[in-house]
Order: structure tokens, then sequence, then C-alpha cells
């Protein structure tokens, strides 16, 4: 029997369990999935928010802004790309002045740093290219970029570093509660633990509901982006939110870890969590809107445009700690939506924390603080470059022309403790098909090392997972009509 | 260089390492036929310290994967297949003893042409080069850069790279086929993947016309009963692990999709021929100027860009047809590389800038450095039509000066437009500002 069942690789997830890694106890994650980081997680702003627009007193708040603050350290301890630009929320129209200065009030109550309200000749100057017809901003210091996925890989490596189990292509159906026990129940069996934490995102609403006499209800949030290729100068070094206005929630222009430009999402309910496609509408939308921050913004860059799909609890807060109205030894993290990224670490903390108390779980007296990645190829000095290359000559091939990314990377990748299985796992990892050519020159090269590494045949190697293969067979295979 | 940052890495032994320049006359980046027939030229013109650096393992470029026939009818006169070509150039270059070193990746060039590669076998390596010869090619543009909605899913292939896994690795990428856009890769990739058992569905062109060559349309969809769906789009791409299916839809004349012409076509694999880039990311960092129309760089007659020094020739100084011309085109780069370093120097030449007009795009060369005294050469200039033109006529004109109106049966984007200045021409140009070619329905000129 696991102590502990984790139910869902996500950022959160993930930290819960690096967090309950340092306890001594049997972890077990699972996922539907074939990776980690598949859902919110993959696919989000990685902001790293200030915590100003959090309503005071809510858990929102309280641990937006503690997980703001563990971020810088954590992502040093990881290796993990992170940056501290800062962001302008941009109004455009005279009336926005009090809605900023509301803003700033909050900034203020929830302890955010820095922050003053500023008009057009400041803007300007901090960020050239934004609308000329912008009146006022807030601008917050404090806002920072984290790379999502990357920390969520990193998160998960360190949990199994130190015993926590990860299985993976394992959906959770069902929750039951016997005597002393949970029992979860999956598509490959049923697994038993002394406690269950529900980090199921998007899922989570309908496992909770299984188990407590007071619903939830989880509505899946989907976000349009379009993402742009790193070419320089950058045209924002800043992340540009907008006021909400009459014309409804804006969206944000931001740099991202990696030097690109990122613009969305847009916020549609949707019926299907897991329909992360994009929409001609959602697109043009989203572009309408990134005009008014940036009037001269192009599309001519653009990398790719993808979705993804947040979990928004209709009261609007996190809902965390002991499932309320259920039997004991049940736990959750749901509803976590922006600013959740931020809050992660936060909550992984306080959750892990909380469910190594209930079960009087021991410090892991064989704890091993995380390993930091090594430098990217692409990152280094000429004479970092040569060492590499000294110490292992795969840093010698090139596979991701793109990005710049080598074999050597892409090995370390699919060897890592939760390490890559598919193309896209490795994309996420290490940049391998992330750039301009979106994977036309290195798949193949990708895949052939995959295949080499984990002992699959080329043509079991799929994009993400069961039923995304990408090749249809051999040529010459008999056709099955 | 990151001193400080190699040695916080601890002790590996390596700090006192010395980063060697190997000095060197000519680096030739690429071994595709551009980089292929530049080098062979300049060798033949005399340059005996070269090295031509390839990323892939083997060199031939892209002629590796087009195992097709059809190349080589303007040069050889002969029909050959891509790797047939190819083999020809490097036979070539052996004979001639040039060094071509492949799984070499360039990582940077400057404007002092110190020249970043690594490879597998010889790690990082820094060259100070007298003359750069930029021959990446291009690439292909991905389905992301169209912002097509829909799903991304398993199966979305760009032609180039569906015919390498086809063609180079025995796999076949789908079984039901669509293709996106009409590029020649498309159109091939349509009849090799009907000859290897698929079933292609139909080719959805965005525009009224192909950018294909004409005799790709004909031998590889009409000969094969694939229809060419003109004015048409995708505008949805469904399936969550694998592609299940596409909507196309006909387009208007803003190219927007228009309501109740939207189709759904079950299929598992969605081929993109939806226009090809020049690689000139290493161009930037040269320092080289870019012409937005045809993404490559800034030339002259002679090849050179903006840097001095540094010369581009094929895919990725302009988009070609046919390697053929890419070679032809290569050939002048790579003797021109040679002058420049046995001292010719073309400053002294009268300068031309060659200007679009009316319907014409992305004319190459963009400078005309006409020499001194009698002149036996002409110099051909390349562009391609902003849409198709029938019976109309291109005029190459400086001021009031037509130099020549002629009628042309049929100029279409598909296929690149040559314009041959003689060197009479040339002689009436010295002294103009610029040149300007139009496409006009009338004659100009008296």
């Amino acid at each position: 029997m696991q102590d502990v069942i984790i139910i869902g690789a996500g950022v959160v997830g993930c930290a819960v369990a690096q967090r309950l890694g340092t306890y001594a106890g049997k972890v077990l994650v699972l996922d539907a999935q074939g990776d980690v980081s598949c859902g919110a997680s993959k696919a989000n702003s990685g902001i790293v928010h200030a915590g100003y627009d959090a309503v005071p007193g809510t858990d929102k708040a309280r641990l937006n802004i503690k997980g703001a603050r563990m971020m810088p350290g954590l992502c040093r301890q990881l290796g993990v790309p992170f940056g501290k630009p800062g962001a302008l929320v941009l109004a455009f129209e005279e009336a926005g002045k009090a809605q900023l200065e509301a803003l700033l009030k909050q900034a203020e109550v929830n302890g955010v740093p820095g922050c003053r309200v500023i008009g057009r000749k400041e803007i300007l100057k901090m960020a050239p290219l934004v609308n000329p017809e912008v009146h006022y901003a807030l601008y917050v210091p404090e806002s920072g970029l984290v790379s999502p996925y990357e920390l969520t890989c990193a998160l998960a490596d360190a949990a199994a570093e130190n015993g926590v189990r990860f299985q993976l292509n394992t959906k959770v159906r069902a929750l039951r509660h016997q005597t002393d026990r949970w029992l979860v129940e999956t598509d490959q069996g049923e697994f038993a633990c002394r406690a269950v934490i529900n980090c199921a995102g998007v899922g989570a609403g309908e496992l909770h509901n299984q188990i407590s006499g007071r619903q939830v209800s989880i509505t899946p949030r989907r976000g349009q982006y379009y993402l742009l290729d790193h070419t320089l100068p950058l045209a924002f070094q800043m992340t540009l939110f907008q006021l909400p206005t009459r014309m409804g929630k804006g969206v944000l222009v931001s740099p991202t870890t990696h030097g690109n430009m990122l613009y969305g999402p847009t916020a549609e309910d949707i019926p299907d969590g897991l329909d992360t496609a994009t929409t001609q509408e959602g697109l043009y939308g989203a572009m309408a809107k990134v005009r008014l921050s940036f009037p001269t913004a192009s599309t001519a860059t653009v990398i790719t445009t993808f979705s993804g799909i947040r979990a928004h609890e209709k009261g609007g807060d996190f809902i965390i700690g002991a499932v309320e109205d259920a039997p004991e030894g049940a736990f959750e993290a749901i509803g976590i939506e922006s600013p959740g990224l931020t809050a992660a670490p936060a909550i992984g903390e306080e959750l892990g924390d909380w469910v190594a108390y209930y079960l009087k779980l021991e410090k892991n007296p064989r704890y091993i603080p995380p390993t930091p990645l090594p430098k990217p190829f692409s990152a280094m000095t000429d004479a970092e470059r040569r060492i590499a290359w000294q110490t292992d000559p795969d840093y010698g091939r090139v596979i991701c022309r793109c990005e710049t990314v080598t074999e050597a990377e892409v090995r370390r990748a699919i060897r890592r403790p939760v390490g890559a299985r598919d193309i896209d796992g490795v994309k996420r990892r290490v940049r391998a098909g992330m750039g301009r050519c979106q994977g036309g020159f290195c798949m193949a090269r990708v895949m052939e090392i995959i295949a080499e590494e984990t002992g699959v045949s080329f043509q079991e190697v799929s994009k993400n997972g069961p039923g995304s293969a990408v090749l249809s067979g051999q040529l010459g295979d008999v056709r099955d009509e | 260089m990151g001193r400080g940052a190699l040695c916080s890495l601890g002790n590996w032994g390596m700090c006192g390492m010395s980063e060697q320049l190997k000095p060197i006359d000519l680096i030739i980046i690429g071994a595709g036929p551009a980089g292929l027939a530049a080098a062979i030229a300049a060798k033949r013109a005399g340059v005996m310290d070269l090295l031509v650096l390839e990323r892939e393992e083997e060199p031939g470029g892209i002629l590796n994967q087009c195992i097709h026939n059809g190349f080589g009818l303007h040069r050889f006169k002969e029909e050959l297949t891509g790797p047939e070509y190819a083999h020809r150039d490097i036979r070539e270059a052996r004979e001639l003893a040039i060094p071509v070193r492949t799984g070499t990746m360039v990582l940077d060039i400057t404007p002092e042409k110190i020249v970043t590669a690594v490879s597998r076998e010889h790690g990082l390596e820094t060259f100070r080069a007298r003359a750069v010869i930029l021959a990446m090619g291009c690439r292909e543009r991905p389905r992301g850069a169209l912002a097509i909605p829909g799903t991304r899913p398993a199966g979305i292939f760009s032609a180039g790279t569906a015919q390498k896994l086809v063609n180079m690795m025995g796999y076949m990428p789908g079984r039901e086929v669509v293709i996106l856009g009409s590029g020649d890769i498309g159109l091939i990739m349509a009849r090799r993947m009907t000859l290897q058992g698929a079933r292609v569905r139909a080719c959805v062109e965005l525009m009224p016309y192909s950018s294909g060559l004409n005799r790709n349309i004909v031998q590889c969809l009409e000969d094969y009963d694939i229809p060419l769906l003109l004015s048409h789009t995708v505008v949805d791409v469904q399936g969550r692990g694998r592609v299940s299916g596409v909507t196309i839809a006909r387009v208007g004349d803003d190219r927007r999709p228009i309501p109740g012409t939207y189709q759904q076509i079950p299929c598992d694999t969605l081929l993109l021929s939806v226009g090809l880039i020049p690689e000139n990311e290493l161009s930037l960092t040269a320092g080289v100027e870019l012409s937005p129309i045809t993404q490559g760089a800034v030339v002259n007659n002679r090849f050179q860009t903006s840097v001095p020094g540094v010369f581009a020739c094929g895919n990725v100084l302009h988009v070609h047809d046919l390697v053929d011309f890419v070679s032809q085109e290569s050939m002048l780069a790579g003797q021109a590389a040679a002058g420049y370093l046995f001292g010719y120097d073309d400053k002294a030449a009268a300068g031309v800038a060659v200007v679009d007009g009316q319907g014409v795009r992305g004319t190459v060369p963009q400078r005309l450095m006409i020499p001194q005294g009698e002149l036996t050469e002409g110099i051909d200039l390349m562009f391609r039509p902003d849409r198709v033109y029938n019976h109309h006529y291109l005029t190459l004109q400086a001021g009031d000066q037509v130099l020549i109106s002629r009628r042309r049966r049929i100029l279409t984007p598909g296929e690149m437009a040559v314009e041959r200045l003689t060197p009479e021409m040339l002689m009436a140009l010295r002294g103009q500002a610029e040149l300007r070619l139009t496409i006009t329905p009338d004659k100009q000129g008296a």
C-alpha cells in the first residue's frame, strides 16, 4: 500500500510530490497522460504574478505572494529559467486610472513592493512600442517569468530522485474509501493508499464530487496563444497586461524566459476539458486585442499557435487542503487557475507538509537536494562548449538547428529520473523542435535517439504518448483494407 | 569569452586551453548544390585554401532525398535524379581535393568573418576566414506559421520532412493524405505517397494559381487523378492523438474562407507545402543586410552581400525552382569570391540600384556594379511576378531610357523569371542611378 497517491502530474502535483520527497514515505504519482506537465502546466503564460490582482484575504492572494517569493530560489536550485522583467498593466481610457489606483491599493495590502501608477510619457519610455494612445499604467517591477513545463519536469525529477514513483498513462476513474484506506481505481488497475491528493486539474472536479457532499463546479476555460520566434531585438522586455475594459478581459504581450514573444490568451468557457483546439475566431480575437497594446504587432514571425485549458472553479478561489465532507485521508488542490503557476511551489509546500503531518511521516533521512539542470549548449560560452564537448562528444552533434540543441542534451532529456518518452517530452525538456521550423529538421533525429535510448522501434516512437504515432508503417507494408 | 563562467564550472583542468583561431582563405557554409558549385568554381579559379562545412552527415543537401528525376536538364542536358545530380558535384569536388567537412554545424559568423562551428569529431572550432560564401539553403514554412486552427496532433508534416521519412528512412508518414499548398515538394510527395499505396484526397492551394512548376502539376497530380483545389485552404484540423480529418473551405479574393463552402475530409495525414524560407539566421549574425521580399541577402551582381567578403548564393539568397540555376548562380558566386580574394575591387565600378517596379517582386541582384571599359559578359536579373500575367510586357528602364520592353507569353509566381542584361545594356546603364523592372499590359518606350 502507498502512503500517498497524488493524482495529476502537473506543476501542482509535482510540487506536492517534490515536497513529500523530503519525507520518508511511499509516494506514487498517477497521470492519465504519457508525461508530466501535459495539461494546463504546459500551455499557459508562464508569468510569475507579483500578486497585485488577487483579492486580499483569499488563498489565491496568500499563496500567490508566497509562491512568488519562493520562485527565484526554487528555480535557481532546479536550474530552471526564471526572470523578473517587470510588467505594465495598461489602461486605454481615462477612467482606467481609478481602477489602477484600486489595483495599487490591493498590491500594497497584499505586500507587493515597488508598484506605482505611471503616465503615458513614462510608459513609452519603458516600452516604446506600446500603443501611444495609452493613458496610464500600473508598473509592477516584481512581475516575473518562468518556463512552466521545465519547472514541472524539474520538480518531477527532484521528487523521483527521492523515491517518489511516477506511473503515467494511467487514468484515474474513481476514488473509494474503505475503512483505513483509499482505493484509487484506474484503467491500469486499483491502487491503495493511506492518503490521496487530488491535483487533477480540469479533471479534479469530477473526482472531488465522487467523494464529497459539498459539490464543486470546475469549468474548463480555454486560452489561445500565439508564440513568436526569438528574433532580436525583442519588441518588449517586460510583460504588458491590459486593464479589463468594456470590451472584456484583455490579453497579454510578454517575452518568455527563452526570449520568444507570447500573445494571448483568450478566455472561453468550453464543455470539454481536453479540447485544446485553436479556432479562427479565437486567434483573430486575440490578435485584435494584442494590437490594442502593440499596434504594430505582426504575425510574420509566428512559430506556432496553441491553447491551454485552465480549471476555473465557480467560487473563484483555490480549494486546498483536506476534502470537506469526505472521509479522512483525502486532500486536494483544485480550481488552480491563474495565478496557480506562481502559487504552485507554495501549494506544494503547504499541502505536502499537511499530508505528511496527517500521516505522521518522518523526514527523509536520505533526502537528496535537487541537482540543477545543466546549462543548455545554446546558452554556453565558447569556452564552456569546448569543455562540454571534451566531457561528452555528443555535445558536438547539433540535433535541433533552430534552438541549437545537441545530441548530448536530447539523450539526457530521456535519461532524466522522469525522462522524456516521446517527441513532445524531449521538446519540453530541452527545446528540440521548439523553434521556427517546428521539428521539420530534427524530428526524425529525435525519434532515432528516443528509439535507441528507450529500446522501442523507430516506428513506435510517438508524438505524445499512445494514439499519437508519427508513422503509419514501413514502405511496402501491406495495407489492411 | 566567458572565462569567469568557465572557471566557475569547477576544476576541469581545461582553463589554460588556448582558443585557436584558424586562418583560412574561404569558408563555404553548406555542401548542398549551391555550396558545392561555389566551392568547385572557387577552386578552379585558384583558391587553394578553402573548406566546406556541412551540418548533415553527407554532402548533397536536399537533393539526397529527391529521388525523382527531372534534375539537370539545363545544366547537363540530361534527366537525372537528385542524388545523381548531387553526385556529379560531389565527385568533382573530390577530384579537385576540396575538403568537405560533414556533421559540422556552424554556430556563428561575425562581421569580421570569424566562423565558429561544432562537430562531434573536432568539437568547437573557430576560423578566421578572408571570405565566406553563404550557401545554407532554405527551410519549409511550418504549420504554426500559418496559424491553421484546430488541434495539434501527430500526422502533420512539412512535405520535405515526409519526403525524408519515405525516401531516406523507408517509413510511411500516413495513408490518407491531404496536402496544403501546391509547392513543388508537395506535388512530388503527392505522387510519391500515391505510389507507396497512400490515398491523396486533395491538394489544396490558397492562391488562385499553383506555386509549383506546371510539369509537376501534370505529372504528379493530373496523372494520378488527384484534385487540385485552387482558392481553397484548410480551416480546421481534427484529431487528438493523430489527425482524423481536416476541414477545407473556398477562399474569397481577400483569401478569407467563405462561409457555406466548408467541407470535412477524413484523413490521417496533413502535408504542408506552403513556402520555403531562406535560412539566414547566420547571415544576420554576420551583419548581412536582408531583403524583406526575398528574405535573402541583398547582393550585387557579384553576389557579394552588404558585408565585404561575404557572398550568398542558391536558396539562401532567394528560393529557386530548379537546381540547375542554383548551380549556375553559385558558380558565379564562387568565381566572385575568388576574385575578391585575389584583390578584385569593384569600388571603382559604377553602382546601379535594381528596383522592383509594378508587378515585379524580389529582383536579384539588387545592385549592379558595372566595371569600366569594354564588357563581354551579361548579367541575369531574376525575379518573380506578383501574380500571373498573360501576354504582358516586361520592361527594363533607367530613368527615361527604356532598355528593353518585351512581351512575355506568361509570367507566373511559380516560375522564376530571368531577363538578361547584355553587355551593351550594361554599358548604357553607366551613370544611371537605378534600373527599374515593370510588368505592364502595353509595350513601354518608343
